[in-house]
């Protein structure tokens, strides 16, 4: 098939990072040119201020060098400016003649720096903020006069305020408005930046309007004349009162445009053939000027480009950070309030913080932080993803540390860092390693800097430090992810909930049918998704979908769990932490017959056999089997272990036999595969001697019955469990765990533990289904026995059936 | 010096799940042969450039393995990481002759 052509008019932020999305998906789809106004290659605009301020160079904030262009055969005409467009023969005419045909065509013509009609405007030294040029006039000006204006106290106004004053110029900020920043700040935290900006030798002059820019006996711009009467001297003026999207091009050429060029949810103009990204299109009415909903733009566009034809944009929530080195801002949604909505405010101008968070009914939907912004990125999180804080409100102020994350308290900082603090503990990443890739690579999202430094791979508990030091890195640009309708991984653009509903819905029973159904963009999927979708079959259609030994992850395959040097380690079930003379004999004679290095006591009350060769586990097993012992999981996203006190069976102040609960709950759920591993926990009474606290399920006898929490976990972030119900009897502790983790099977996405479940779901969901609704909760807890029925211990399955066997042997070749 | 090499058989491809691997074991070290979806076979040094994890154990999807102790991913015809990793594990010959597995290696070892 001939290759379509694609031209692309402007060559900014928005518009490549359409071209690279769609070089992802189809990279031999199209012949692209491109065309730009600028004679550069596509660089980071948001970085123009530190270049301002001296603290980076024009080399540093270049993103696709001209061998990129070449590398994936763009052509492309820097400075060249296109003057027309002709739909009827579908192709675009540049300023110097250079045509190029199209039979798709993508406007990414950004905006237009919006110029005061006031007289003088046109005056050599008076000039807007919008691109290089621009930047180097301002430097340039700063080596040579004195007295600099800066007309608008917006986010661009200041950093450009800044920057001139840091290269030397007396600077006045002129803003109409009566505290600066307005539209990203309320007066309270208006009033803290303008007092540090003053401190670094900013002036400012509220509420002027300016009336003319007259002229010196140079011919160059000498003064600033307000309508008030007054005047101010300034060799140099910037405008910086907002910004218009460049729409004169889409408008001469017939394509309907109100505030920007009108595109849909596939970012397409009126004109089917031509899409619109970025700073120029107007979708739903508002036209972005910040960099992250430009990305999410880029995204869909690329996708429907690429015939791809699933993803579509809804319109961005948007945050703001100011780009002044050691000032601290961010302000995100509704930060003003209004009718129906509560304020949580902090205030405390001494120590130069100020925060306000706004709320409506239980959601967060808008937040100023003036002097501490660690946990913007975690705040905005919170906004994008309409996440109830209803159980969390009482300390919503105080930051996500306060809620919880005890593996990084008090580092929350992250700006403050030095360069070589440790940020991931797991694979030993510095502060600075990740500054400089995120620089030198143009990262702006956490899995590209998760893919090339490794932070935050592993255990994950280190992603908010990340984040943040991500987002005060490149500033407005970052984008969290949506935590909710994020894909599954990169072969989809389809999230957990999606893929589970299809599932359920259509009854899909494979792997290859749940690919084929959802448009999965690889052939068989990856580390990632594969066992997720293995899951989901397998929770969903019990007895019907077969389970995809290729498709788990090799401790789950092996059913033992691969150690550091590739032996395994060998952990053979205590049902409820409970053990025999016989047994341990096994397990002692297992050890010394196959020289078992190492032998150590789980954390589940068990033995753990460590050592132990692939080829070797099917003997093992035999003989650990012969004695009755059966696989304890160890290895898996499935029951691990229910660990118990010795309850009133021996002890003085036990008032519920725990032991014998225990026991009962593990045989219950041995061989319950669930999202994530499960722990549970019996205590024979409320001294809770067996820390049901931070279990999954955590049982806990009182003199009365039982009483249930849900929802704990000890690991990489301790969170308390919560109490779920009090019960009578051993048969509804059976049937409330039972149902609750059915629940959690049916509902939680793969990776989930239920912490984090039951955290987007809340409580109050959990309870309604398996506490009030006791008709749903007989209907969960027959389903999930359902499911476990006939389950065969695994290692007894590998011992018996050659073919599986086989899989554990090695081939020898010899000469 | 001899640096002549033979076929040698290994297996027999039903031996191979899909999507799966065999270790096998020879005078050049341990050798993943891997098996991908569309019956294609390939072979690799079984241990992963990164931190020496035995690539056997990993993944296999289209022509890739994501190697089961830290996630690496190495293409099978090449051996090589996919970027932005570095690294690479070393790629032998192999071929499937009339149902049955063969590894290219030296001669006589």
């Amino acid at each position: 098939m001939k290759k379509q052509k694609l031209v692309m008019i402007g060559n900014g932020m928005a518009g490549c990072r359409t071209l690279e999305e769609l070089l992802k998906l189809a990279p031999d789809m199209y012949d692209i040119t491109v065309f730009g106004a600028e004679p550069h290659p596509n660089y980071n605009r948001i970085l123009l201020s530190p270049v301002l301020a001296g603290e980076m160079t024009l080399q540093d904030i270049v993103l696709n060098d001209l061998d990129w262009y070449a590398a994936n055969g763009i052509t492309l005409h820097a400075g060249r400016k296109v003057t027309k467009i002709d739909r009827v023969k579908r192709k675009v005419i540049a300023a110097d003649g250079t045509e190029a045909e199209y039979d798709r065509l993508l406007l990414a013509t950004g905006s237009m720096p919006f110029i005061l009609p006031v007289p003088g405007k046109d005056l050599p030294g008076v000039i807007a903020y919008r691109d290089i040029a621009d930047t180097e006039a301002m430097i340039e000006a700063a080596k040579h006069h004195s007295h600099a204006v800066v007309v608008g106290a917006g986010l661009l106004g200041l950093e450009a305020a800044n920057g001139l004053r840091l290269r030397g110029m007396d600077v006045t900020v002129v803003h109409l408005g009566d505290w600066i920043m307005e539209r990203q700040l309320d007066k309270p935290a208006a009033d803290l930046l303008m007092k540090s900006l003053e401190a670094k030798g900013l002036k400012f002059a509220l509420g002027k309007q300016t009336a003319e820019l007259v002229k010196g006996e140079s011919g160059r711009v000498a003064a600033v004349k307000f309508k008030d009467g007054g005047s101010i001297p300034a060799d140099l003026v910037v405008m910086a009162v907002g910004i218009r999207p460049n729409v004169e091009l889409a408008e001469k050429s017939g394509i309907h445009c109100e505030r920007g060029i009108v595109v849909n949810d596939t970012l397409q103009t009126y004109d089917p053939k031509v899409y619109a990204v970025g700073e120029c299109a107007a979708h739903r009415g508002t036209a972005y000027g910040l960099v992250a909903p430009l990305f999410e733009q880029a995204k869909v566009c690329a996708n429907h480009l690429a015939h791809f034809g699933i993803g579509r944009y809804q319109g961005s929530v948007t945050s703001t950070k100011l780009k002044v080195t050691g000032i601290d801002v961010f302000s995100a949604g509704n930060f003003m309030g209004g009718e129906g909505t509560d304020e949580v405010v902090l205030n405390d101008p001494a120590g130069g913080v100020y925060k306000k968070l706004v709320l409506q009914g239980n959601q967060l939907i808008g937040a100023v932080l003036y002097g501490d912004t660690a946990d913007g990125a975690w705040y905005f999180q919170l906004l994008k993803d309409k996440q109830c804080v209803k159980d969390i409100r009482d300390h919503l102020m105080f930051g996500q540390n306060h809620v919880g994350d005890v593996g990084h308290a008090g580092q929350s900082k992250a700006a403050a860092m030095p360069d070589e603090a440790e940020v991931c503990g797991c694979n030993g990443v510095c502060k600075g390693t990740i500054v400089k890739a995120i620089k030198e690579h143009g990262l702006f999202t956490i899995d590209d800097v998760r893919k090339h430094t490794k932070a935050s791979s592993s255990c994950g508990s280190c992603t908010g430090l990340v984040e943040q030091i991500l987002a005060s890195t490149v500033g407005g640009a970052y984008q969290p992810a949506e935590s909710k309708d994020k894909p599954v991984c990169g072969c989809t653009e389809r999230s957990h909930g999606e893929v589970r509903a299809a599932i359920r819905e259509h009854k899909l029973l494979t792997i290859p049918a749940v690919m084929e159904f959802m448009e999965w963009k690889t052939p068989n999927g990856c580390a990632s998704c594969r066992p997720a979708l293995n899951y989901y079959l397998i929770s969903t259609w019990p007895h019907e979908a077969k389970d995809d030994p290729q498709s788990r992850f090799i401790n789950e395959r092996a059913h033992a769990n691969i150690q550091k040097d590739g032996t395994y380690s060998v952990v053979p079930r205590m049902w409820g932490g409970l053990t025999t003379p016989a047994e341990l004999r096994v397990i002692a004679e297992v050890a010394e017959k196959y020289e078992v290095p190492t032998v150590k006591m789980t954390g589940g009350a068990r033995i753990d056999l460590l050592g132990i060769a692939k080829e070797k586990l099917p003997l093992v097993w035999a003989d650990l089997g012969a004695a009755g012992l059966v696989s304890g999981h160890a290895y898996g996203k499935s029951i691990r272990t229910v660990k118990t006190c010795v309850g009133a069976e021996h002890c003085r102040f036990g008032t519920q036999r725990s032991m014998d609960m225990g026991v009962k709950l593990e045989k219950m759920l041995f061989g319950m595969w669930s999202p994530h591993k499960v722990k549970l926990a019996v205590s024979g009474c409320p001294r809770n001697c067996a820390e049901a606290g931070i279990k999954d399920v955590g049982v806990i006898g009182v003199d009365s019955g039982y009483e249930l929490y849900v929802a704990g976990n000890g690991g990489i972030k301790t969170e308390v469990a919560e109490f779920l119900c009090k019960v009578k009897n051993d048969e509804d502790v059976m049937e409330v765990s039972g149902a609750f983790l059915q629940l959690y099977r049916e509902e939680g996405f793969y990776l989930e533990r239920t912490c984090h479940y039951v955290a987007r779901v809340g409580l109050d969901h959990v309870k309604k289904r398996v506490v009030e609704d006791a008709e749903n909760r007989k209907a969960l807890y027959e389903r999930l026995l359902f499911a476990l029925q006939d389950y065969e211990d695994p290692w007894q399955a590998a011992v018996r059936k050659p073919a599986v066997r086989r899989e554990y042997e090695i081939i020898e070749v010899t000469a | 010096m001899n640096d002549r090499t033979e076929w040698k058989k290994v297996c027999e491809l039903e031996d191979i799940p899909r999507l799966g691997s065999r270790v096998v074991k020879s005078a050049a070290g341990m050798i993943a042969v891997f098996r991908t979806a569309e019956d294609e076979v390939f072979a690799l040094h079984d241990k992963c450039p990164h931190r020496g994890g035995p690539l056997s154990q990993g993944m296999v999807h289209g022509k890739t393995v994501t190697c089961p102790m830290h996630g690496m991913k190495l293409g099978l015809d090449t051996g090589e990481a996919v970027a932005p990793d570095k690294g690479c594990a070393k790629a032998f010959e192999v071929k499937v002759d009339g149902g049955c597995v063969m590894l290219l290696l030296k001669a006589g070892a």
